[in-house]
């Protein structure tokens, strides 16, 4: 392994974790001015430009308050908890291809951390490790609240780890592998993966609103009936890594659905614009037209939650075992028989 | 039963079809819904530097008033104290001196007039009490304050300003 290419694999996952942060910190900012907005409100506007500084703010008090840990917990979980949350949603930025190969001089550079031939299988692996952070938490904070709603995570992200599974397995019989790579590079001249599942990713997107807790299914935090839910007995930074891991696990569940359905990085008249600035500016359009498309998703979130109540607990079971799991299966039951019956032809 | 009122809706609690129980629909309803309320235009006012104006009928801190001559008008009768429901207005009578008719309109003043903020419930029965139109609460909101003792207004902060009376007559 030469230097060179620990240089810039270094300055890469750098430049990735220190995005996944800006973007995480932002988005607390634009939850609360897209839900001013929605609500005929104008939301934060005093730090700074239209409240351009309300992130520092807020890190700035996260970190001047008062660290609480209660005597009954388990101390050293207590800190493992939102430490694993915020370590597992920002792990899962390492496979996302970012843009095209940039061309640098002589050399070629990757704009992705980890070409892992199995990148699925990784995200998949990581989102549910994600839901251990909670549950420790939940479980080491030694609150009947907390502990209700780290188990309401843990049930609703297994629940619904099963109709994203079988949506992804849909999604692979199209693909035919599981780098994430060529999964994007298939899709290039608008060959996008939507066209073809349809049923799929809209499957997708509902399991991945469950997976990163998000408001239809934000029942681990449920304030009505949970107090705070598994983060009850948090404050200060501590509460601020759960509340980040949230954002970071839902721009990198953006970025895996543009990845996989939207075409990633590509866009409608890729090559003509890459003929005209060249390899080394190309790819980095590439990387903002990709961000642009995860913002896109992230402003969905947003708006899906300040539109829609949230589930009650015995609906939200129903939901992921009587509708969307059918609902998978018949999915890849089509999709098998329309791929056999293309083939044969 | 006869609905008497006519106005009694039955609920009719169909079965939801099909594309009801797919709530994809009724998602997207909702979601246009609160997408053109992004566009509304806002109801924020941005407080300190635009402050909302008061209604007609609004009841801020209380002022005590001059009559055209510049003279203060309450007589120190207590009628305000007795009608007040929240015991918020005290005050000590005093008696008009020789020479002080430019100050006093009535025989009697009221040398201490005080009423605790914290207590009055700007209900506005002094100023209905009152039958010398001493009293009027037509002044701004009453500020935010660090200690309880400082919420007890006095004359000082209660009595007209004189500048607003157009000819201050001094004597008679």
């Amino acid at each position: 392994m030469e230097l060179a290419f620990v240089i810039e694999k270094f300055v890469l996952i750098t430049a990735i974790f220190l995005l996944s942060l800006t973007v995480a910190a932002y988005s607390t900012l634009a939850e609360r001015k897209i839900a001013g907005y929605l609500q005929d409100r104008v939301g934060p506007n005093r730090a700074g430009w239209g409240g351009m500084f309300q992130p520092l703010a807020d890190g700035l008090k996260m970190f001047m308050k008062e660290e609480i840990i209660p005597t009954d917990s388990n101390r050293f979980l207590f800190i493992a908890g939102p430490s694993l949350a915020l370590l597992t949603a920002l792990l899962g930025s390492a496979v996302i291809p970012w843009g095209p190969d940039l061309v640098l001089g002589e050399r070629t550079i990757p704009l992705q951390v980890a070409d892992i031939n199995v990148g699925i299988l990784y995200i998949f692996g990581i989102v549910s490790l994600g839901v251990y952070g909670l549950m420790i938490g939940g479980w080491a904070s030694n609150n009947k609240f907390s502990l209700m709603g780290a188990v309401r995570a843990a049930s609703q992200s297994i629940s619904y780890e099963i109709p994203m599974g079988l949506s992804l397995i849909a999604l692979l019989l199209v693909t035919n592998t599981l780098s994430l790579r060529e999964i994007v590079g298939q899709q290039h001249g608008g060959n996008w993966n939507i066209l073809y599942q349809p049923l799929g990713f809209i499957l997708f997107l509902v399991c991945s609103f469950a997976e990163t807790n998000r408001t239809p299914f934000d029942l681990p935090e449920c304030e009505t009936e949970l107090v705070g839910g598994y983060h009850t007995e948090y404050s200060g930074f501590k509460m601020g890594a759960f509340m980040f891991a949230e954002y970071v696990n839902m721009f990198v569940a953006s970025a895996v659905m543009s990845t996989l359905y939207f075409g990633g990085y590509n866009y409608p008249g890729m090559d003509w614009v890459a003929g005209i600035v060249g390899p080394m500016i190309a790819p980095l359009i590439a990387m903002a037209v990709l961000l642009l498309k995860i913002f896109a998703f992230i402003f969905f979130f947003m708006w899906v939650r300040w539109t829609i109540p949230r589930f009650r607990y015995d609906q939200l079971m129903n939901l992921g075992w009587k509708v969307l799991i059918p609902l998978a299966i018949a999915n890849i039951v089509i999709t098998g028989i329309v791929i056999t019956v293309y083939d044969k032809l | 039963m006869e609905s008497l009122s006519n106005r009694k809706k039955v609920l009719e609690q169909k079965p939801m079809n099909f594309w009801e129980r797919l709530y994809l629909p009724a998602i997207f309803q909702g979601m246009a819904i609160t997408f053109k309320h992004m566009f509304k235009k806002k109801e924020t006012i941005f407080y300190p530097e635009v402050e909302r104006e008061f209604s007609e009928n609004w009841r801020g801190m209380h002022s005590l008033k001059r009559d055209e001559q510049g003279r203060e008008r309450c007589t120190a009768c207590g009628l305000c104290a007795l009608s007040c429901p929240a015991e918020a207005i005290t005050m000590i009578a005093a008696e008009r001196q020789k020479g002080e008719e430019h100050l006093y309109r009535e025989e009697k003043y009221a040398a201490v007039y005080e009423i605790n903020m914290l207590r009055c419930i700007f209900c506005g029965l002094c100023e209905e009490a009152c039958p010398k139109e001493a009293i009027y609460l037509d002044g701004p909101i009453v500020p935010a304050n660090y200690l309880r003792k400082d919420f007890i207004y006095g004359k000082d902060k209660l009595v007209e300003d004189p500048i607003n009376i157009e000819s201050p007559v001094a004597g008679n």
